[in-house]
């Protein structure tokens, strides 16, 4: 972990205000996360505060239905705070507090990574504040609640497109005018060097425990493991441990919006070129001057132009693929999980149920696919109702 | 190149303007340069607008957005510059995002610079980390690549003057673009650590917004960058801003030729 490039993406492409902090928090990384005491403390947190290992759990009805693979749902939504974002907020906040930081800061799209900073910075007595687009307080104004209740401010943005990549560039300035006392809590495998490394890592425990589990249930390993890319941190999560396995095949599904061929998509692979933004060299979503695109998708998770670093190295060594699935496949299959297993998935996570329903009956019987059930959908409820034309209030 | 050296050979402190290149329009930017020019400016900044200016506060965020609503695009500023090298003598920079030279393609973009007059280019999100992105194409066309220290590069200031080229952008506050009511870094200290090693000229920005500002950042300094307050009453004036800008950058030159 010294160049912080994965081929010729990452890189730390930032403003030279930072780039000292850049380095004390490298350095502060590599030195905890090698100290026996700190591995401890962290794997207690994860087991005894947030529920890991996160259960393995054998989709009986939904393999039958669709009648090919067998499939295995990976139980992150059962975490505390509901999805994956937990796992990297619990390392990052006790690294923070390790380094003398009483403050952290943390970007958010659906709210799911602020609700889980604002839970690790009370549980850890840190002063925590959360930069979420305007738009998405309000498609997500239950998680707004969520952070205050946890005693964190939320600070709605208003620049840009009010969305995630927005959030970023303001989480990015205010961490830039306060240094000293603060850590910026990236929430994906995203931004400048080390933090899509550190967050990877902090994720991987997601496929080390997939991989022991279908191991000690099948004695072999998955065939493939699907989970929703948005910047890539639940999917990195659940394929790092298996990248030197070649015969698992690695799925990310992306954000398609109402298509890839409509102007209203956050597809960064499927439209997406090489380009800089946030710190790291990858490909985004952008006109030919560099412009970066306003992306959408029902998710407010996957809304982001921009993909990690990690993932488009593993796209250009063709070790993983990345597919697109619309609004209306995701919103399918969040209804179809929701009555065939009697799981509300989070909306992000849908889209990878939503692949999963179209490989499966592709593949033989004695087949298995794993789904990154990355997060919980109570937080879509609402949206979701919104999307179908129910009404819901009185 | 050359002319950068030129713009701080004499015996007054340098003065800097950085305006957002189509903010409200092109034909306003043009305007505003030969206003500037006249108001005794000796080097021009000008920003290209950006989707996601990272690096910068409010006031030339909006200046991005004002721009891009316009249409503009680093061609339509590239062929301004290359209309206005017709009269101006003074060296002119670009301030950039990587990502606008990236995607326009960094040779092209460097060889077109070359071609219509710039002398230089900052780019706020290129640290010395990752200069070798831009470095070959820079030398080839003669573009000085321009860095930045900032109040917390500490023991990587010397590092960073040591392969400086045309002046060093000092940033004088954390954060991002803006003015401020006080400047408080030891700006004389920054710049005593680059003297150490380089005699490459030192160029203070970040904050100012008054005469007094300029002329005390000068003072201990070879120059002094004025932006956001500019762009300030170009976003009040809209297309009338050269004359409001004449006068106001008029009165900086003035307070820092007290020097």
């Amino acid at each position: 972990m010294t160049s912080g490039k994965f081929g010729e993406y990452g890189g730390q492409y930032v403003a030279e205000t930072v780039m000292n902090s850049l380095k004390e928090l490298e350095r502060a990384y590599l030195h905890y996360t090698s100290e026996p005491a700190f591995k401890a403390e962290l794997r207690d947190l994860l087991n005894d505060y947030a529920g890991r290992p996160s259960r393995l759990y054998y989709a009986e009805k939904m393999t039958r239905d669709l009648g090919g693979a067998k499939i295995y749902l990976k139980r992150e939504d059962l975490n505390h705070t509901g999805s994956h974002k937990i796992n990297n907020v619990l390392g990052q906040a006790l690294l923070a507090k390790k380094m003398g930081k009483t403050r952290v800061i943390a970007e958010t799209g659906a709210g799911q990574h602020g609700v889980a900073s604002a839970t690790a910075a009370a549980l850890m007595g840190l002063e925590c504040e959360v930069f979420m687009g305007k738009e998405d307080t309000e498609r997500q104004a239950l998680n707004v609640f969520r952070m205050e209740l946890l005693g964190a401010k939320v600070h709605p943005v208003t620049s840009g497109t009010m969305t995630l990549k927005d959030a970023v560039n303001e989480t990015l300035r205010e961490w830039a005018s306060r240094l000293d006392d603060t850590h910026y809590i990236v929430g994906s495998v995203v931004g400048p060097h080390p933090f899509p490394v550190m967050v990877r890592n902090f994720q991987k425990v997601i496929s080390e425990e997939i991989k022991e589990q279908v191991l000690a249930l099948e004695n072999r390993l998955p065939d493939a493991v699907i989970a929703c890319v948005g910047g890539g941190s639940n999917a990195i999560g659940a394929f790092y441990d298996f990248i030197g396995d070649k015969e698992v095949r690695l799925i990310g599904c992306e954000a398609a919006g109402h298509g890839v061929d409509t102007p209203k998509n956050a597809a960064t692979i499927a439209n997406g070129t090489v380009g800089i933004l946030h710190g790291m060299k990858s490909y985004f979503c952008q006109d030919v001057y560099g412009q970066i695109a306003p992306v959408y998708s029902i998710s407010a998770g996957l809304d982001y132009p921009g993909i990690g670093p990690e993932h488009a190295h593993l796209l250009d060594i063709h070790r993983a693929e990345y597919v697109p699935i619309t609004d209306d496949e995701a919103v399918d299959a969040f209804n179809y999980l929701s009555r065939t297993e009697g799981i509300i998935p989070a909306v992000e996570s849908a889209h990878a149920v939503a692949y999963a329903r179209k490989l499966a009956g592709t593949m033989s019987k004695d087949k298995i696919i794993v789904i990154n059930l990355s997060g919980r959908g109570d937080k879509d409820v609402a949206a979701i109702a919104r999307y179908m034309g129910v009404k819901i209030h009185e | 190149m050359n002319r950068i050296k030129e713009a701080f050979k004499n015996d007054k402190k340098a003065l800097i303007s950085f305006i957002m290149g189509g903010d409200p329009d092109i034909e306003t930017t043009e305007k505003l340069i030969f206003a500037l020019a006249e108001a005794g400016v000796d080097l021009f900044e000008i920003g290209i607008p950006f989707s996601d200016p990272a690096a910068d506060g409010i006031v030339i965020q909006q200046a991005s957005v004002r721009a891009l609503e316009k249409g503009c695009t680093a061609d339509d500023l590239l062929n301004m510059v290359k209309r206005l090298r017709e009269k101006i003598t003074a060296p002119i920079v670009f301030l950039t995002y990587a990502n606008s030279i990236f995607a326009y393609g960094k040779e092209r973009f460097m060889e077109r610079c070359a071609d219509c007059g710039i002398d230089g280019v900052i780019v706020p999100d290129i640290p010395y980390e990752e200069k070798a992105e831009l470095a070959e194409v820079c030398h080839k066309y003669n573009i000085a690549q321009i860095a930045l220290v900032a109040p917390t590069s500490k023991e990587r200031t010397e590092m960073i003057a040591k392969e400086a080229q045309g002046f060093l952008y000092c940033v004088s506050t954390l954060g991002v673009t803006g003015v401020r009511d006080e400047i408080r870094t030891n700006m004389a200290e920054i710049i005593q650590r680059v003297r150490s090693v380089s005699d490459v000229p030192c160029a203070v920005g970040f904050g100012i917004s008054t005469p007094e500002q300029a002329r005390d950042m000068a003072s201990v300094s070879d120059g002094a960058i004025v932006g956001t307050a500019i762009v300030k009453i170009v976003g009040e004036y809209g297309r009338d801003c050269a004359e409001p800008v004449r006068q106001y950058v008029s009165r900086i030159r003035e307070e820092m030729d007290t020097l």
